[in-house]
């Protein structure tokens, strides 16, 4: 099979998977068949993905469809382009969402059947839209995808839609990235008006010969990034990533770490060539994104719920990627991508196994799981060490290599900030682990390891954790790290320093976590406080936008509406008056014929 | 004449009517066989509308399936019928909205063979309206399509609550706001004031071009004065824009959708605010080039006024059916917009948009009706945690809200985007923003609704305690038109292939394209 036809596969196997469970409503309702048919198809997705990887052609392919038709050529087209961004992108995809879909049949097994087959309906309408918007071919189509990927994330934000709280969340999500997405389509159509195509191809190629207008570029594509911000979960529209994690954990694993997420980072790296032309655009993209990875480290630092930590360090990691993007070294970042997406699955089913089985997401009610949990807690110690950028773990190189990139990119201050990014990030995650498996016991009950069906996903996340960073490692550490010979050092200097000082707090008590806190009292308050972003949002939301709207309802009805009301009590009031003339009585209308007379004679007489 | 020498889009037109008649005199005290007539009528309107959606040739384009009976051959009267791209899609979303109308409203109790006669001549004067190529038929059928509304709203129809109250609220009082009376009042004055200036319009150009026919085609030949173009271009935006609910003149469609019946909201919002729109572009631009060109800033910035004031006076309702209604507001906005870009994306922007916003707001107003019948409440703040008790009205509302906030996958998407496309390309690039800004808006509102009825708790004061989901019948409306919106979603070339045909030509004659 040729690679299109292998990219087609992987396509469209999920899309038959969700037509069947969309319409065969009692496939849906039998709930475990339902998982077993989506399971299958993303199975395949994964298959198709692998060969297509290892068969990959040379140069890309592309095939195109009308998708618009228009006098004289199609306005826009449909199609897919493979090369070799897209198809490791395809393997990571498919193979977190069938781990996830797998994982999710024990997780959810207390579900019921109808619910369960939403569930999957749910998942594989994303793995669809996921690898279409990996295979997209332009820029109209990533957009359509883009879109679906956002109503999957709300869908499964809000999959326990009669929990207030979830409900709420969900419909941030879609707000918070929709806001993001109204630059991204401005953008689109802004670039449609200047290079009249939509194809990523005809674009590269404009951009390679300089045919491309670059007056207005620089706009155009901050607007475009502008959709990456609100997906990826950039400052300042980051603030719907920890809230969704209302949704069920495997769906935070998948969605909400380690792809759709990604897809802005993705979406940057894929127009590369046109993010080059505007070099302003990236060193604002490299700025926000070291911000972002400390802004939101230093939000993972007081977090109690053990998901919205790991929230914060995929807006965190998100951040690094982004950085790395902005600097020039789009390789380094694309590689922290694919590596992050696998230990960050890893660490929110390792998590999720945990909250399986203490019914909580708390981490000051866990306590002393390594005893109980043996399993889980190493597969967690893997993924918090690849996150944290230990060697010789996948995390490690990439880590590096977006550190190196940043530096060798000039941007100084984000190499600072990313620098103490890395040993926050190291000081929260083992404030985690230390605190859930080896900390005080706090839970009731009887903990234990998760069933098969959870166990194998998580134990092949660790394994291709630890395998990839050995084999990188043999390889003589990743050919991908140009940087100073100095960076891998300072690196894993910090995270240890991290890990050592999360040690001293959390497990030896050295130092007294409030001790932190009243040392570090305004970044502590304003963490506690989400840095009042939330609170402003909020604000904004009720009264301008509803507050606004009300006085437009008002003015519609009352204004608006009551000049034609006016003009109708009007009418009937003089109808009421020039009734009275009507008054029936034959000498009334005598005296009118009289006068009538009289007026015609004296104007007859006048002319 | 016609296909292959049957007369379908006479049959098309005048099947409906046919099944009035049937019901008014064969059907009486037999609610069974008025729906199964209803059904039967528009179910043959609606297959013979998608043969000759497929039947429609795009390679020889232009207007088709051409039949002429002369009526009047003195003053040039004639039944002279054709369709093109434009009138093929909306002949059938006519189908289509009636076809499920009739099912929707399967549980009409009062009078019901009345009711059900009446829509039946409503539809067939909207049928006559997008295939008629004379113009004082064209006129005929107009009226025909507005009348049966007082009665249908009238009588059928339910009230609402609003408070008196501002400065004119004495004239409020006066004049009854709320009442079912008054919405219907309110409507057919309205249109029939718009249908005023039309007529004065259609006669204008009919003695201007020598007053020997009413033909559409004939006119279009004829050169007519620029100043006459100006003026005659104005009666006819807003004759029509009354329909089309243009701002500020839109306020009887809240009322009068919010107060209709569940199968007239779905007409008038779906089908005959359209009808307003069709007029601006076929008789408006099609016979006004010059005329067009004065007055395009106007019908833009009007049309963007639309998409965001309407948005935000949705955001402000608490009744679901005025949420609905001025929904209709702002999206018949991106219709108009569409159309005053003059570019070739506009314009099959706004013609795809006529459909699909049909569509959309069909299923709307059905799925209101489905509620309030069945929760006997309008109150949106009142409602919540009705996904658990009504899974399928929620996965169809879920899906209207989600084309009508433009997503991707929904015909939705596909007609605003054009529109953008268009706007951005022609001469008031600014329009652009308060279109994308519209959709934003729409988002706010619409999953705020979404949230609030159908996720959450079940109010406590335990007024809806197992509602139903929707049944047999109902459910044929509800995936029809689920259907379609997907499907137009997905492959929209199907339509924007014999729109094309349609609006290049007229882009042409506007002197746009050479």
């Amino acid at each position: 099979m040729n690679a299109g036809t292998l990219a087609l596969a992987a396509l469209g196997l999920p899309f038959c998977s969700f037509v069947l469970l969309a319409v065969a409503l009692p496939l849906r309702r039998a709930g475990r068949a339902a998982g077993a048919l989506s399971i299958a198809a993303i199975g395949g997705s994964l298959l198709a993905s692998l060969v297509l990887w290892r068969t990959l052609p040379g140069e890309s392919v592309e095939l195109t469809w009308t998708w618009l038709p228009a006098e004289g050529g199609p306005m826009a087209t449909v199609g897919i382009l493979v090369d070799h961004l897209t198809a490791s992108m395809l393997v990571l995809v498919a193979l977190v969402s069938f781990l996830v879909q797998l994982y999710s049949l024990g997780y959810l097994e207390h579900e019921t059947p109808p619910a369960l087959g939403r569930y999957y309906a749910y998942h594989s309408l994303f793995a669809f839209s996921m690898l279409g918007l990996v295979l997209a071919s332009n820029f109209l189509q990533m957009f359509i995808f883009w879109e679906l990927v956002g109503l999957c994330s709300y869908l499964l934000i809000g999959f326990w839609y009669t929990k207030p709280e979830a409900a709420r969340a969900a419909v941030k999500a879609f707000w918070v990235t929709k806001a993001g997405d109204l630059g991204f389509i401005i953008g689109i159509v802004l670039l449609w008006g200047q290079a009249g195509t939509f194809q990523f191809s005809r674009l590269f190629q404009m951009a390679g010969d300089r045919t491309l207008p670059t007056a207005g570029l620089a706009l155009i594509m901050f607007l475009i990034y502008l959709g990456a911000v609100g997906k990826s979960a950039q400052f300042p529209l980051h603030v719907w990533l920890p809230d969704a994690m209302e949704g069920p954990t495997p769906v935070s694993a998948l969605i909400h770490a380690a792809t759709m997420v990604a897809a802005g980072v993705y979406l940057v790296s894929r127009v590369y060539p046109l993010f080059l032309l505007t070099p302003d655009v990236l060193a604002l993209i490299g700025w926000v994104g070291a911000f972002t990875a400390l802004l939101a480290a230093t939000l993972g630092l007081v977090q109690a719920d053990i998901k919205r930590v790991l929230a914060y360090s995929t807006v965190s990691q998100l951040g690094f990627m982004m950085a790395a993007l902005g600097a020039g070294a789009s390789d380094a970042g694309f590689f922290h991508l694919l590596t992050h997406g696998l230990f960050k699955a890893l660490l929110f089913l390792g998590a999720g196994a945990v909250i399986h089985a203490v019914g909580t997401n708390d981490i000051w009610q866990m306590g002393r799981l390594a005893r109980a949990m043996p399993q889980t807690m190493i597969v967690f110690l893997v993924g918090t060490l690849a996150l944290a950028g230990i060697w010789p773990f996948a995390g490690f190189f990439s880590k590096d290599a977006v550190l190196a990139g940043v530096w060798e990119g000039g941007l100084a201050i984000p190499f600072l900030m990313l620098a103490l990014s890395v040993f926050l990030t190291a000081f929260y995650m083992f404030r985690v682990v230390f605190v859930v498996f080896f900390g005080p016991r706090h839970a009731e009950g009887h903990a234990h390891d998760a069933p098969p069906v959870m166990a194998a996903p998580l134990w092949i996340l660790a394994v291709l954790t630890v395998g990839w960073g050995i084999g990188l490692a043999t390889r003589g550490g990743g050919e991908k790290a140009h940087g100073p010979e100095w960076v891998p050092w300072l690196a894993t200097a910090l995270a240890v320093a991290g890990i050592g000082f999360a040690w001293l707090t959390y497990q030896k008590r050295v130092v007294t976590p409030e001790t932190l806190a009243r040392a570090f009292a305004p970044v502590y308050t304003a963490a506690v406080g989400k840095f009042w972003l939330d609170d402003l949002y909020g604000g904004l939301y009720r009264s301008t936008l509803l507050g606004f709207s009300r006085l437009v309802g008002w003015v519609d009805r009352y204004l608006v509406d009551g000049l034609v009301n006016l003009a109708s009590a009007w009418t009937l009031r003089w109808g009421d008056g020039l009734r009275r003339i009507q008054t029936g009585r034959a000498q009334d209308y005598l005296y009118g014929i009289a006068f009538g007379l009289l007026l015609v004679i004296v104007w007859g007489y006048w002319r | 004449m016609g296909w292959n020498g049957l007369p379908i889009l006479t049959l098309i037109t005048w099947a409906p009517f046919v099944g009035a008649v049937l019901i008014m005199f064969t059907a009486r005290h037999h609610p069974l066989a008025v729906r199964l007539i209803g059904a039967v009528t528009t179910g043959i309107s609606l297959v013979l509308s998608v043969a000759v959606y497929l039947a429609y040739d795009t390679e020889a384009a232009g207007f088709q399936f051409y039949e002429k009976i002369p009526l009047v051959p003195a003053l040039g009267i004639s039944y002279e019928v054709a369709v093109d791209g434009i009138g093929l899609i909306l002949v059938l979303l006519t189908a289509i909205i009636i076809f499920s109308g009739v099912f929707a409203s399967w549980t009409v109790q009062t009078r019901s063979q009345e009711f059900y006669a009446l829509l039946l001549v409503l539809v067939t004067g909207v049928f006559g309206v997008f295939v008629s190529l004379d113009l004082f038929v064209f006129f005929l059928f107009y009226e025909l399509a507005v009348l049966p509304m007082y009665l249908l709203i009238g009588i059928w129809g339910s009230s609402a609550q609003v408070r008196p109250r501002g400065i004119f609220g004495w004239a409020m009082r006066e004049t009854g706001v709320g009442s079912k009376e008054y919405a219907a009042m309110k409507l057919t004055l309205y249109l029939l004031l718009g249908s005023a200036f039309i007529l004065v319009g259609i006669l204008a150009l009919y003695m201007a071009a020598g007053g020997s026919s009413f033909s559409f085609l004939e006119l279009e030949g004829a050169a007519f004065d620029p100043v006459l173009q100006r003026w005659v271009f104005l009666l006819f935006y807003v004759g029509f824009g009354v329909l089309a609910g243009i701002w500020p003149l839109h306020t009887w469609s809240p009322d009068g959708h919010a107060s209709a019946p569940t199968a007239v909201s779905m007409l008038h919002a779906g089908v005959l605010m359209k009808l307003g729109a069709y007029g601006i572009v076929r008789l408006g631009m099609g016979l006004l080039p010059e005329g067009t060109h004065d007055w395009v800033w106007l019908v833009g910035t009007i049309a963007t006024i639309n998409i965001v004031y309407g948005a935000l006076s949705a955001m402000a309702q608490t009744d679901l059916k005025y949420v609905i209604a001025y929904s209709s507001v702002s999206h018949m906005g991106i219709v108009l917009l569409g159309a005053a870009t003059l570019t070739e994306a506009g314009l099959n922007g706004s013609v795809f948009q006529m459909f699909a916003h049909g569509i959309m707001t069909g299923l709307f107003f059905a799925l209101v009706g489905l509620v309030y019948e069945k929760a006997h409440s309008r109150e949106i703040f009142k409602m919540g945690g009705f996904g658990r008790m009504m899974p399928g009205i929620a996965t169809a509302f879920t899906l209207g809200g989600l084309s009508s906030l433009g997503l991707p996958a929904t015909s939705g998407f596909v007609a605003e985007f054009l529109t953008f496309l268009g706007a951005w390309r022609s001469a008031h690039s600014w329009w652009l923003f308060p279109a994308v800004a519209g959709t934003f808006l729409t988002a706010v509102y619409v999953l705020r609704v979404v949230k609030q009825i159908f996720w959450g708790e079940i109010p406590a004061h335990g007024e809806f305690h197992d509602l139903p989901d929707a049944r047999g019948p109902e459910w044929v409306a509800l995936g029809l038109l689920m259907f379609v919106i997907v499907l137009f979603g997905m492959v929209p070339w199907i339509a924007v292939y014999p729109i094309d045909t349609a609006t290049v030509p007229l882009l042409i004659r506007l002197g746009i394209r050479p």
